[in-house]
């Protein structure tokens, strides 16, 4: 096989730790604990390898970034590498001297997550009280302040219904841009489904609004979105094709082709233990589903595996038990109508209750012992 | 180097209808949207404009167009220099400048 191009993007998570405990997190269900997170120094290191690299863009990223005490240290390291920052928070702990601190060290790009338009709703979704308050005031103060500003809403059962009052509150922030990301199945979403899927009504006058509003908002903010896949005819190309565009690297330093990669038994290397380009070129997980070998039918033979590369390596993992399976999101996939199957089910659970991220779940306390 | 009407951008060119290069006048003076950057890539040797969770390559006509966009040159300044540099027409070249500012602009990648 040919050497595959330099990655463009970077996901830098740089802790699992999070005042927030949103249903849908796309973080391993097994979070990393605090005291193996990479330090400053090994973060500047990383930065200077992916930009000899060509990492162009830099997501910082978490869990909260700013649960990181260093973390406008970190956003200079980035900076002075070469490499444009973006900072993906829940925007608890931007108070104005934290602001003020990323401003001086260039930060380029602020994305701020909302839960929904209603706080006490928000504020459930999230399982922090008085957080819709919090970002609102944050999101204000960060486009006061001059940086380019996004809003990422997370769409589900809970919000979907009010994806055209999300997107008039991102304009009225004054964001540049705003994503409307139906939730991706995975991590801590995985375990939630039930209660997150929406129905298929639902997400088509979802997808109708954002159409809607795209033509509205033409020139005035971008509105981007995610697609709800369980519900789709083909499957999203997924991080533009695996070791393809972008890695990315976990608090303890592990390098992944994605996010939620290590739900499939692979060999991750660890910036601790060997560079950046090598890990992008040699390591055992990356070289796994690059390319088009490993494909099975009906990828294989199928024209479009060079536009979707068969989905979603994850998905396949988590609803067939096989990562090099066709995704079953894709109408091709022998296994789509069960994939189709699950989402309705789920979407009419009548689940309403989350398991929290991170928190333990409730558990009926046992019976105290008789004494005999 | 020649800059033609067709192909001379390799930045994104939109299709949008020619009526839309109206939004752009002849004494706004373009800067880049805030939260974007061109910067020269040098492993790839070549320009990219990196923005929000999106970047593109800007080669050619295209990068000279958006060095000047600085917020102090107006349009008409930066056609009377990208004039001095390429041997096409100078309406042609208005008229390009234009298409690609209009498009940053819907784009929200450059402000007028």
């Amino acid at each position: 096989m040919t050497a595959p191009p330099p990655p463009l993007g970077m996901l830098a998570e740089l802790t699992h730790r999070c005042p927030l405990a949103c249903p849908y997190c796309s973080n391993p269900v097994a979070l990393e604990n605090r005291a193996g997170e990479l330090g400053t120094g090994e973060w500047r290191r990383v930065f200077a390898q992916a930009a000899e690299l060509g990492v162009l863009q830099v997501h910082l990223s978490g869990g909260e970034p700013l649960a990181r005490r260093d973390v406008v240290e970190i956003t200079a390291a980035a900076h002075q590498a070469g490499l444009y920052t973006n900072l993906i928070t829940s925007a608890i702990g931007l108070d104005p001297e934290r602001l003020a601190g990323l401003r001086a060290a260039r930060l380029d790009h602020v994305q701020i997550s909302i839960q929904d338009t209603d706080p006490g709703s928000a504020d459930r979704i999230a399982g922090y009280r008085g957080a819709h308050e919090r970002k609102m005031a944050a999101a204000r103060a960060v486009a006061d302040a001059g940086l380019a500003l996004t809003i990422n809403a997370v769409v589900h059962r809970a919000n979907i219904e009010r994806v055209e009052a999300m997107v008039e509150i991102a304009f009225a922030l004054g964001a540049g841009r705003v994503e409307i990301a139906h939730a991706q199945y995975y991590g801590w979403a995985l375990r939630n489904r039930d209660a997150l899927m929406p129905t298929r009504p639902q997400v088509d006058r979802a997808l109708q609004a954002v159409a809607r509003l795209r033509q509205a908002y033409q020139g005035r903010m971008v509105i981007d979105a995610v697609v709800p896949d369980y519900y789709a005819r083909f499957p999203k190309p997924c991080m533009g094709g695996w070791g393809r565009r972008s890695l990315n690297v976990t608090p303890s330093g592990r390098v992944l082709p994605c996010h939620a990669a290590e739900t499939i038994p692979l060999e991750f290397w660890s910036v601790r233990n060997h560079a950046l380009e090598e890990i992008w070129l040699h390591s055992p997980a990356f070289q796994a589903f690059r390319g088009e070998d490993w494909m099975q039918e009906p990828c294989r033979s199928c024209p479009r595996r060079g536009i979707d590369f068969g989905g979603c390596r994850c998905q396949a993992m988590a609803i067939l038990h096989d990562p090099a399976a066709t995704d079953p999101a894709c109408s091709l996939s022998p296994h789509h109508a069960e994939m189709l199957e699950l989402a309705e089910l789920a979407s009419e659970s009548g689940v309403a209750e989350y398991e929290y991220r991170g928190r333990m779940k409730a558990v009926p306390r046992p019976a105290p012992s008789v004494v005999s | 180097m020649l800059m033609s009407r067709r192909g001379s951008f390799r930045l994104v060119r939109s299709g949008r209808p020619m009526a839309e290069q109206g939004i752009v006048k002849g004494g706004h003076r373009p800067k880049l949207a805030p939260g974007v950057r061109l910067q020269f890539d040098d492993r790839r040797q070549a320009w990219f404009l990196l923005a929000p969770e999106r970047l593109m390559e800007a080669d050619g006509p295209a990068k000279d167009i958006l060095s000047r966009c600085d917020g102090r040159r107006t349009v008409t300044e930066i056609v009377e220099e990208l004039a001095q540099i390429y041997t096409a027409d100078r309406a042609v070249i208005d008229a390009d400048v234009r298409e690609l500012l209009a498009d940053l602009v819907g784009k929200r990648l450059l402000q007028l």
